[in-house]
């Protein structure tokens, strides 16, 4: 199935304090099942536009172009039934709820998505099960379960808080944006390592980075560079490398 | 036979054929007539089968009330109430109600089964006609089942406790209600308050002996009779040195009422290190969309730590009712007394609150701690309104406060009034205010996970009240987690 994630000539903007700004001017991406793909591009390109706007953000306007998923047509729906269908977005800057006890949190949004895929909920026992499994594999202190969603987190605390609440929702396509940015080595190959694990024939993901480090642990089949709001380049995991080594400007001048 | 019992025995038969034959025969028997007047508390002094001493006090509150004015400087707007236009005394109440579950507001009925109520207690509390004949098992049998009503009874008379309706503790324990009734709040001291004394027909009294644990908490639900909320309240909470008791008072399904007025009094005393923790949810009918045919609650509550070392805590979850003017408050008489407030208030749609609380420090390191949640949405509006006030001799006294409002929607309005007094150097004054809105950020983080735009604001607002809930005993802080919810339904998006 070629058209896992599809997206045509999509178009969005933002109104900036009363002006329209356009980001997404025209962008085309296709992600098959059950590869990984790896979108790199300068800062202000618009990588975390497009995935919230793929995630269902609502003040940001399409203006052109469609996004399908799965065959539906992902635009049309609400954040949370883009969650159910499987889409997950890990957070470039994951937000903070104040006095939401982070393990409640979890379960309250592992249940929804069982209910909406029509699976049984999960019970307090069943679910600390689970989520004890995933803390250790991620070398997450139970300690962060009981702190509230994200407050006092390390920057790294928070990005293991969303490979965490990855690998509980088990989507079938997941965007994780910047993932890796303020992440040590350790921390990288940990969040790296759980990612890897969730790879299937079932499983899709797009990846978001500046670095080639992060390409190392998660090796792309495909990377994609993105400048003003477009795909202006794609190929294989070598041009990761070639970025590394040379920055945007060839691919920058090549698009011109 | 004595009297006093006969009476209420007539009383009773009396209430029992009005249901058995419909309302409508005997129906001057348990109705007084409309109006408020000096025969009025007569008759309810004399249907309670009450003792001379609490008559001439009900007159002197009656009295009292005849000269004052009703509080204008409240935040809240309503039509002038005509208080001639109102039964005082019916027993049992029994006015023409929806005829059937059809005739109820379908929001009120939606909102029972969000709760998980059965049909037949949905038909009972909304208060459907019949409902009770109908339907054999209602509420009190639920909560008041024999068994559960005796081993309660049972447990709480061998440890000495007295928890009973006020009615039966001013016949049965009169020395009790008379050296303490009225001390904490006076006949005078407010207008509704005032009324309250004059008329009060319901409530509980509670009465910890010395040294004494009450063995579990107090519920409202457990008081034989209590199905139906009175309108005029009257409690009386007394615990005895070192004694400990925890009173949990309402209930989380909406109640429905066919009076729209309400005032009750609630009176704590706590003596040398004595503890009373008393717990509120509450959630009258708050009327229709439009805020028709909700229930005006206008409440004194107050506590006093008259010994040393003593400790009030209030902890009040409201979500009901279309007006609600409420300050439960704690006078610090003995020394190193602790008062604290934790409240809830949630508005939506027409609601209006005007809540608070007062801490009075009178005497030397008494410590004091007030955390107010004021949650407003729709087209609602809310106001916190505290008192602290440090007395000459309130050495090292010391207060914190923390009042914070959280907006839904941009129609509704949230207001901080702090009034602080002090009148001792060494006294401590803390204040902390703060106004939120719900962010598009957190929403969006939440249904990304995918919550329900709903279940986001539920679970963000949990979040937001999470060090008033948790001052609640267990099981009501679960029920009141879902009645935020509730609450706060479709005032989203
Ligand atoms: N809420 C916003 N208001 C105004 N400008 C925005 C907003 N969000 C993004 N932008 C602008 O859109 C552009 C793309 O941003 P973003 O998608 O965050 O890029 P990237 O993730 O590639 O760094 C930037 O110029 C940024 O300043
Ligand atoms: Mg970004």
């Amino acid at each position: 199935m070629s058209d896992f994630l599809k997206i045509q000539g999509l178009q969005a903007r933002i109104d900036a304090d009363g002006t329209p700004k356009d980001i997404l001017k025209g962008l085309d991406l296709e992600v098959p099942k059950g590869e990984i793909h790896a979108i790199m591009g300068p800062n202000g390109s618009g990588k975390s536009t497009l995935s919230y706007v793929l995630a269902g953000r609502d003040d940001y306007e399409v203006t052109g172009g469609s996004a399908t998923f799965k065959g539906q047509d992902l635009l049309a729906l609400d954040p949370e039934e883009r969650a159910a269908l499987g889409l997950f977005l890990a957070f470039q800057s994951p937000v903070e709820l104040p006095g939401v006890n982070n393990a409640n949190f979890l379960r309250t949004a592992v249940n929804a998505v069982r209910r909406a895929r029509g699976e049984a909920e999960l019970d307090a026992v069943a679910f600390l099960k689970a989520v004890r499994a995933e803390t250790k594999h991620l070398s997450m202190s139970d300690d962060m379960l009981k702190r509230a969603v994200n407050v006092g987190f390390s920057g790294g605390e928070k990005k293991r808080n969303e490979v965490l609440q990855m690998r509980l929702l088990q989507p079938s396509f997941a965007i994780l944006d910047e993932t890796d940015s303020g992440l040590d080595i350790d921390a990288l190959r940990i969040v790296a390592e759980g990612v890897n694990s969730l790879r299937s024939p079932n499983f899709s993901a797009l990846v978001i980075t500046h670095h080639q480090r992060l390409l190392d642990y998660i090796v792309p089949d495909r990377v994609h560079v993105m400048a003003h709001g477009r795909i202006i380049h794609s190929g294989g995991p070598d041009i990761a490398k070639t970025l590394e080594k040379q920055g945007y400007t060839q691919f920058l001048e090549a698009a011109a | 036979m004595p009297a006093v019992t006969e009476t209420r025995e007539t009383v009773e038969k009396l209430a029992k054929s009005s249901y058995e034959w419909g309302f409508e025969t005997d129906i001057e028997m348990d109705i007084a007539p409309k109006g408020l007047n000096e025969d009025t508390v007569r008759l309810i002094s004399q249907r309670k089968g009450e003792p001379q001493w609490m008559l001439d006090w009900r007159l002197k509150a009656f009295r009292a009330w005849l000269e004052m004015e009703e509080p204008t400087w409240a935040h809240i707007h309503y039509p002038p109430i005509d208080y001639q236009d109102a039964h005082y005394f019916a027993q049992p109440k029994k006015k023409p109600g929806p005829k059937s579950l059809e005739e109820v507001d379908p929001e009120l009925l939606r909102t029972y089964a969000k709760l998980g109520i059965p049909l037949h207690e949905q038909a009972l509390l909304a208060g459907v006609e019949g409902a009770e004949e109908r339907l054999p098992i209602a509420v009190d049998a639920v909560f008041d089942s024999v068994s559960v009503a005796t081993t309660f009874r049972k447990t709480l008379a061998e440890a000495g406790v007295i928890f009973c309706p006020i009615s039966d503790a001013i016949r049965e324990h009169p020395e009790l209600v008379q050296k303490y009734l009225g001390t904490v709040v006076p006949v005078a001291d407010n207008f509704f308050g005032a009324l309250n004394s004059a008329v009060f027909t319901d409530g509980s009294f509670v009465y910890i002996p010395e040294g004494v644990r009450c063995p579990m908490e107090l519920s409202t639900y457990f008081r034989i009779n209590a199905r139906n909320t009175g309108q005029f309240e009257r409690t009386l909470i007394i615990a005895e040195d070192r004694a400990t008791v925890s009173y949990l008072e309402g209930c989380t399904a909406p109640q429905r009422d066919e009076n729209q007025l309400h005032a009750a009094v609630v009176e704590l005393i706590a003596m040398e290190d004595a503890s009373i923790k008393y717990s509120t949810v509450q959630n009258w009918y708050p009327g229709d969309d439009e805020g028709r045919g909700g229930i005006y609650n206008f409440v004194t509550k107050r506590g006093i730590c008259r010994g040393a070392r003593s400790k009030i805590s209030w902890t009040q979850v409201e979500t009901g009712s279309a007006i609600t003017w409420k300050y439960p408050s704690c006078v610090l008489a003995g020394e190193g007394s602790v008062g604290e407030f934790y409240s809830v208030a949630v508005t939506n749609n027409h609601q209006q609150a005007d809540t608070g609380t007062k801490m009075i420090h009178l005497a030397p390191n008494t410590r004091s701690t007030i955390i107010a949640k004021t949650i407003s949405a729709g087209k609602s509006d809310s106001t916190y309104r505290g008192l602290v006030r440090m007395q000459p001799k309130a050495r090292n006294a010391r207060n914190f406060t923390q009042c914070d409002s959280l907006l839904i929607g941009d129609q509704c309005g949230a207001h901080t009034v702090p009034y602080i007094e002090s009148r001792n150097m060494t006294a401590r004054v803390e204040h902390e205010a703060t106004t939120s809105k719900i962010s598009e950020d957190e929403l969006f983080y939440c249904r990304s996970r995918g919550l329900s735009e709903e279940d986001a604001v539920g679970l963000i607002v949990n979040g937001f009240c999470r060090e008033v809930l948790k001052e609640l005993p267990m099981e009501f802080a679960v029920e009141a987690q879902k009645l935020l919810q509730i609450s706060l339904e479709g005032s989203v998006g």
